[in-house]
C-alpha cells in the first residue's frame, strides 16, 4: 500500500510518535501503534460505539476516523479517566449500579457519557436517553447504564 | 458451615468491574505474541454452488502475505464434532473446517490468508480467487427437502417426541384450535466478535489458545482429539469474554485454523472477527416453523397438543447438533397439564448460516407457540387470557412433576414450582386488573393499546457435575479454582460468594480462577444456566471441606479441638471468645502446602425456574411501530445468590427477547444473499427501545436439588418476550391471533392493520389471519 505518514498521537496528554498508512483507523492506531487497548473495536462501520473516544473535547466513533485526521489533537481513552486509583464519578456509577455486564461495550460508554457531560452538563433526562442511545450494550439492557449516567452527571455537576 | 449467610443473598458489588471499567480487560483482541501473523477468511460469496477451482497466485503475490491454505492443506482434519444432541443421522451433515468441493451458504470458509499485519491479510483475501459454479439455493426450511449431497437430503433427522394419546383425543375433543406460526432468525451478537490466538510453545510442546469462552475443557479435548496431541498439550485460556449468550466459545472452524496453523508454521496466529463475518460466519438461531394444534374440553382445558415443525438449522450441523429442535419439542407443554403431547420436528438444512443455541434456545421459540396457543384457546371459549391459563396451570401439589419427556440426556422432571401462586404476583405488580379498564377507556377513545400475559417453565442447571479446588495459599491468598467459563454474567462475584460464606472469609478476599485449562483438570464450562447451581454448589462443598480441613490444620497450632474453633472474617478464633486467635493465612502458612481442598457436585436433573411476564404496547397506526408503555418479570430461582446480578441478567435477557420479538431479523433473498450484514441492517435495541420494566425475583420454590435451593437466572429474561409482545399486540388490536409470525416489525403489522382497515373491526379472529 501507500507510504506511511508520521504522525503524533497525544493520548491522554503522552504524545506517540507513530507512522502510519494513510488508511489506518484512529482506533487501530490507538489500539496497536500506542497499545492503549482500552478502546474496543464492535462493528468497525461507526453504529455500535464502542470505540467512542474524545477528540478535542468531543465524542467521536475512533473506527471512523483516519488516525492521520487525529494528528495533534487531543485524545482522550478510558485508561485516562480515573484519577490514580480514584475511578471518575462516572466508573464509580457505573460500578454501583451494575451498569456493565461484560464490559465490551463500557469504555464507548463511559467516554460517550462523559464527552458529551463535560460540554453539556445539565441535559435532561430524554435528552441523555437521546445520547445514550448511540451506542450499543448487548447485557445489560441498558437501564442501569441509564441510572448510572444520570447519577454520575448529578455528580459531576456538584463536583 | 460457619454460622449465617453473610454474602449469599446479598447484592455485593462485582469483583469484575474494576479492570473493566478503568481499560485494563483482557479481550481476544487485546492479545498479541511476538511475531504473529494475522489470519484472514475468504468465505463463500456464493450460497450454494460447486468449487471449480481456487487462485491464490495474486494474493501469495503481495508483499507480507506469507501462505494460503484450502481445503487440501487441512484434509487431514475432520469435520468438527458435536458437543451436545450428536445424533448419528446428523454425522454425514458436520461443518468441514474448510469446505470441500461444495460451499453451501455465504460465509462458509473456503480459504485463509496469512500475513503480517489484518489490513494485508484483508488485501490478499480480496485477491484469492475463488471460481463456483452455482447452484439452485434451499431458503426455505418447510419446502420438500433439497439436496445436501449424493445420497443426502436436507432432513437429516426428524425429532419425535410425546406421551399419551393424541389422535384418541383429538377424536373426542369439544373443539380444536390450529395454528401457523413463525419465529425469525436472530442471534445473541454479542458486543465483542469472536477472536482466536494460537501459539505452539516448542519448548514445552504445548499448543495455546488464547480468547476460549463457554466451553473451555470440551474444546480442548476437542481440539486435541482433531489435531492428533495428547489433551494435556493443548491449553486454551479465557481472558475477558464480551458476552457469549449461547453462541460464543463453541467450537468453529476458524479456532481449529489458527491451532492447525501455529502448529504447522511454529508462528503465533491470530484471527479477530470483522463484524460482517459475524453476522453471516457465527451461529444463527431461532428461524422455525410451527404448526401447531390444540384439543381442548368445553371449558378450555386442553386434553392434547399436536405440534408439528420444521427447523431451519442452515447449512451444516454444528456442534449443538439437534439441541435447539430437541429443547423446542421438550420444553413445549411449559407450566401447563397437557394429558397427551406429540412434537414431531423436522430438521432442515437451508443455504444459510449454521445454526446453534441462543439463550432461551429452543424455549423463546416454543413458549411463543404455546402462549398463542393458550391465547386462541380463551379466544375460542371466550374467556380472559389469564382466566385460561389458570384453568390449566399444574397445581403446586404435582410437584415434583414428571413431564414425561426427556431433554439433553435428562427426564424433563419439574422440580418444584407454585405457578399460579407467581401468576397472582405477576399481575398484582402490574396492577393487571386498572390496566384493564385503563386500556378499555383508552380504546373506547380510539388508542390501539393492548396487554398479554405469557407464562414459561425455564430449565438450568445441566449436570452431570462441576470440580472446584479451594486454596489458601501460604501468603494468604484464598483462590476458587473452576472449570466454568465467564461471558460476564458475574461469576467472580457469585462464586466468590458462596466460597466467603462456606469458608468464613470476605468475598473479596477470594479469587475465582476460571477457563483455564491448565489449572483444573475438568470442567463443563458456561451454558444452560448451569454455572451458580453446579459450580456454586461445588464451591459450596470444596470450601466447606476447606473450613474443615483449616479447623483441624488450627486446632493442633492451638492445641485445642476443631470443634471448639470457628472461622470469622478469615480469622480462626475459639467459639466462645476465649483464648488465642490466628488469621487463615497463618494457618495456611505453617501447613507445609498451604491449605487445599476440591470436591465435585454431581446432578443428573436439571432444576426448573419459572416465570410470569406481564406486557402492555401502544401501536402507532402510521408507523406500524409497537411502543412498550409497562412491562413487569416476575421470576422465581428458588435462590437469589445476588438479587442485583439476577435482576441484571433478567434486565439483559429482556432486551434481547424484544430484539428478537421486533427487530432483530436476518433476511436473505431467493438466491440465498444474506440482506443483514451490518447494525444498519441488522437492528438491535438501543437505550430508546429497552423500556423501564418492574422485576420481581421471587424465592418461592428453592430447588430440593442442591441445599441452598438454587436454580440457574439467565434466560429467563428472555423466553417469553416474542410471546408477550405478540398477546398484548393481538390485544391492542382487538384481533386475537392476528400475530402469527415474529419479529413484529413495522411493516408486518401496517400489514395487519391494512388487512383489518379492509374487515370491519371485530371480525372473526380466522379472517386476519394469514395461513
Amino acid at each position: 500500500m501507500s507510504e506511511k505518514a508520521k504522525i503524533t498521537l497525544t493520548i491522554n496528554g503522552r504524545a506517540y510518535d507513530i507512522a502510519v498508512e494513510p488508511r489506518r483507523t484512529l482506533v487501530d492506531a490507538i489500539r496497536e501503534d500506542c497499545g492503549q487497548t482500552g478502546t474496543h473495536i464492535g462493528c468497525e462501520h461507526g453504529v455500535c460505539g464502542a470505540c467512542t473516544v474524545i477528540v478535542d473535547g468531543e465524542p467521536v466513533r475512533s473506527c471512523l476516523m483516519f488516525a492521520a485526521q487525529a494528528d495533534g489533537k487531543a485524545i482522550r481513552t478510558v485508561e485516562g479517566l480515573a484519577d490514580g486509583e480514584k475511578l471518575h464519578p462516572m466508573q464509580q456509577a457505573f460500578m454501583d449500579h451494575h451498569g456493565l455486564q461484560c464490559g465490551f461495550c463500557t469504555p464507548g460508554f463511559l467516554m460517550l457519557a462523559v464527552g458529551v457531560l463535560e460540554r453539556e452538563p445539565n441535559l435532561s433526562d430524554d435528552e441523555l436517553l437521546d445520547v445514550l442511545s448511540s451506542n450499543l450494550c448487548r447485557c445489560t439492557g441498558y437501564q442501569n447504564i441509564v441510572k448510572a449516567v444520570r447519577a454520575a452527571a448529578k455528580e459531576m455537576r456538584t463536583a | 458451615m460457619s454460622g449465617p449467610a453473610k454474602f449469599v443473598g446479598r447484592s455485593v458489588t462485582r469483583l469484575e468491574d474494576r479492570p473493566l471499567l478503568r481499560g485494563e480487560g483482557r479481550f481476544a483482541a487485546d492479545i498479541s505474541f511476538p511475531g504473529q501473523w494475522i489470519m484472514r477468511v475468504v468465505r463463500s460469496a456464493v450460497a450454494h454452488g460447486e468449487i471449480k477451482g481456487i487462485d491464490a497466485g495474486a494474493a501469495l503475490a503481495l508483499p507480507g502475505v506469507h501462505a494460503v491454505w484450502t481445503h487440501a492443506d487441512v484434509a487431514h482434519l475432520p469435520p468438527i464434532p458435536f458437543r451436545l444432541t450428536g445424533l448419528t443421522a446428523l454425522e454425514p451433515y458436520r461443518q468441514p473446517v474448510l469446505a470441500k468441493d461444495m460451499v453451501r451458504y455465504v460465509g462458509e470458509p473456503v480459504a485463509v490468508v496469512f500475513a503480517d499485519n489484518p489490513y494485508v491479510a484483508e488485501d490478499a483475501a480480496d485477491l484469492v480467487d475463488i471460481d463456483i459454479a452455482a447452484r439452485e439455493a434451499v431458503i426455505q426450511a418447510d419446502a420438500a427437502p433439497g439436496v445436501f449431497a449424493a445420497d443426502l437430503n436436507t432432513e437429516p433427522s426428524i425429532i419425535v417426541k410425546g406421551f399419551g394419546d393424541v389422535d384418541a383425543a383429538f377424536r373426542t375433543a369439544n373443539a380444536v384450535v390450529s395454528l401457523d406460526l413463525s419465529v425469525g432468525r436472530h442471534t445473541g451478537v454479542p458486543l465483542e466478535t469472536r477472536g482466536a490466538i494460537a501459539r505452539y510453545d516448542e519448548a514445552r510442546d504445548v499448543l495455546e489458545m488464547h480468547g476460549a469462552a463457554k466451553v473451555p475443557h470440551w474444546n480442548r479435548d476437542t481440539l486435541a482429539r482433531m489435531l492428533g496431541r495428547a489433551a494435556d498439550k493443548v491449553q486454551l485460556y479465557e481472558g475477558h469474554v464480551g458476552g457469549g449468550f449461547g453462541i460464543r466459545g463453541e467450537l468453529y472452524p476458524e479456532d481449529i485454523l489458527v491451532c492447525a496453523a501455529a502448529l504447522a508454521f511454529k508462528r503465533p496466529i491470530k484471527w479477530i472477527e470483522d463484524r460482517r463475518e459475524h453476522l453471516i460466519a457465527a451461529n444463527h438461531s431461532r428461524q422455525q416453523q410451527h404448526r401447531v394444534r390444540a384439543a381442548i374440553d368445553r371449558d378450555g382445558h386442553i386434553l392434547a397438543i399436536d405440534d408439528e415443525f420444521f427447523h431451519d438449522n442452515g447449512a451444516y450441523m454444528r456442534t449443538h447438533a439437534a439441541t435447539v429442535p430437541d429443547l423446542a419439542a421438550a420444553m413445549l407443554p411449559g407450566p401447563y397439564r397437557v394429558p397427551a403431547y406429540r412434537a414431531v420436528g423436522h430438521i432442515r438444512l437451508t443455504n444459510k448460516t449454521p445454526c446453534g443455541t441462543y439463550r432461551a434456545p429452543g424455549r423463546y421459540e416454543s413458549t411463543f407457540v404455546r402462549e398463542r396457543l393458550l391465547d386462541a384457546v380463551a379466544a375460542k371459549v371466550g374467556v380472559d387470557t389469564v382466566e385460561i391459563r389458570k384453568r390449566n396451570l399444574i397445581g403446586k401439589s404435582a410437584m415434583p412433576y414428571a413431564l414425561g419427556l426427556d431433554t439433553l440426556g435428562t427426564k424433563i422432571v419439574y422440580d418444584s414450582g407454585d405457578y399460579a401462586l407467581l401468576l397472582d404476583k405477576a399481575l398484582a405488580a402490574a396492577k393487571w386488573d386498572t390496566l384493564q379498564a385503563e386500556l378499555k377507556k383508552r380504546r373506547a377513545a380510539g388508542e390501539l393499546v393492548g396487554a398479554g400475559v405469557g407464562m414459561f417453565v425455564e430449565k438450568s442447571g445441566l449436570g452431570p457435575f462441576d470440580t472446584v479446588r479451594v486454596e489458601v495459599k501460604p501468603d494468604g491468598q484464598i483462590e476458587a479454582i473452576t472449570g466454568v467459563a465467564s461471558i460476564g454474567q458475574g461469576v467472580e462475584t457469585v462464586i466468590a460468594q458462596i466460597c466467603a460464606d462456606a469458608l468464613g472469609v470476605d468475598y473479596t478476599d477470594v479469587r475465582v480462577v476460571h477457563g483455564q485449562t491448565d489449572r483444573i483438570a475438568r470442567g463443563m464450562g458456561a451454558f444452560a444456566s448451569r454455572v451458580t447451581v453446579m459450580c456454586g454448589e461445588a464451591t459450596r462443598l470444596a470450601a466447606g471441606k476447606l473450613h474443615e480441613q483449616a479447623l483441624a490444620c488450627a486446632a493442633q497450632l492451638m492445641q485445642t479441638n476443631a470443634e471448639a474453633l470457628d472461622i470469622v472474617d478469615g480469622v480462626v478464633l475459639r467459639k466462645d471468645g476465649a483464648g488465642p486467635s490466628m488469621t487463615l493465612a497463618e494457618v495456611a502458612k505453617a501447613m507445609p502446602n498451604g491449605l487445599s481442598a476440591e470436591d465435585t457436585f454431581e446432578s443428573t436433573h436439571m432444576v426448573y425456574p419459572y416465570g410470569v411476564h406481564v406486557g402492555a404496547v401502544r401501536i402507532d397506526r402510521d408507523t406500524g411501530g409497537i411502543a412498550i408503555e409497562r412491562y413487569v418479570i416476575a421470576y422465581d430461582i428458588g435462590k437469589a445468590v445476588n438479587p442485583k446480578l439476577v435482576e441484571g441478567q433478567i434486565a439483559g435477557g429482556l432486551a434481547q427477547g424484544l430484539g428478537g420479538a421486533l427487530l432483530e431479523e436476518f433476511l436473505y433473498d431467493e438466491a440465498g444473499e444474506p440482506l443483514s450484514v451490518t447494525f444498519a441492517d441488522y437492528l438491535m435495541p438501543t437505550a430508546r427501545e429497552v423500556p423501564a420494566h418492574t422485576i420481581l425475583v421471587t424465592e418461592d420454590a428453592p430447588s430440593p436439588l442442591n441445599p441452598l435451593g438454587l436454580k440457574g437466572a439467565g434466560e429467563g429474561g428472555t423466553n417469553p418476550v416474542g410471546a408477550v409482545i405478540a398477546a398484548a399486540t393481538d390485544d391492542a388490536l382487538g384481533t386475537p391471533g392476528a400475530i402469527t409470525q415474529l419479529p413484529v416489525t413495522p411493516q408486518r403489522l401496517k400489514a395487519i392493520l391494512k388487512l383489518r382497515k379492509a374487515s370491519p373491526a371485530g371480525a372473526p379472529a380466522d379472517a386476519a389471519r394469514p395461513r
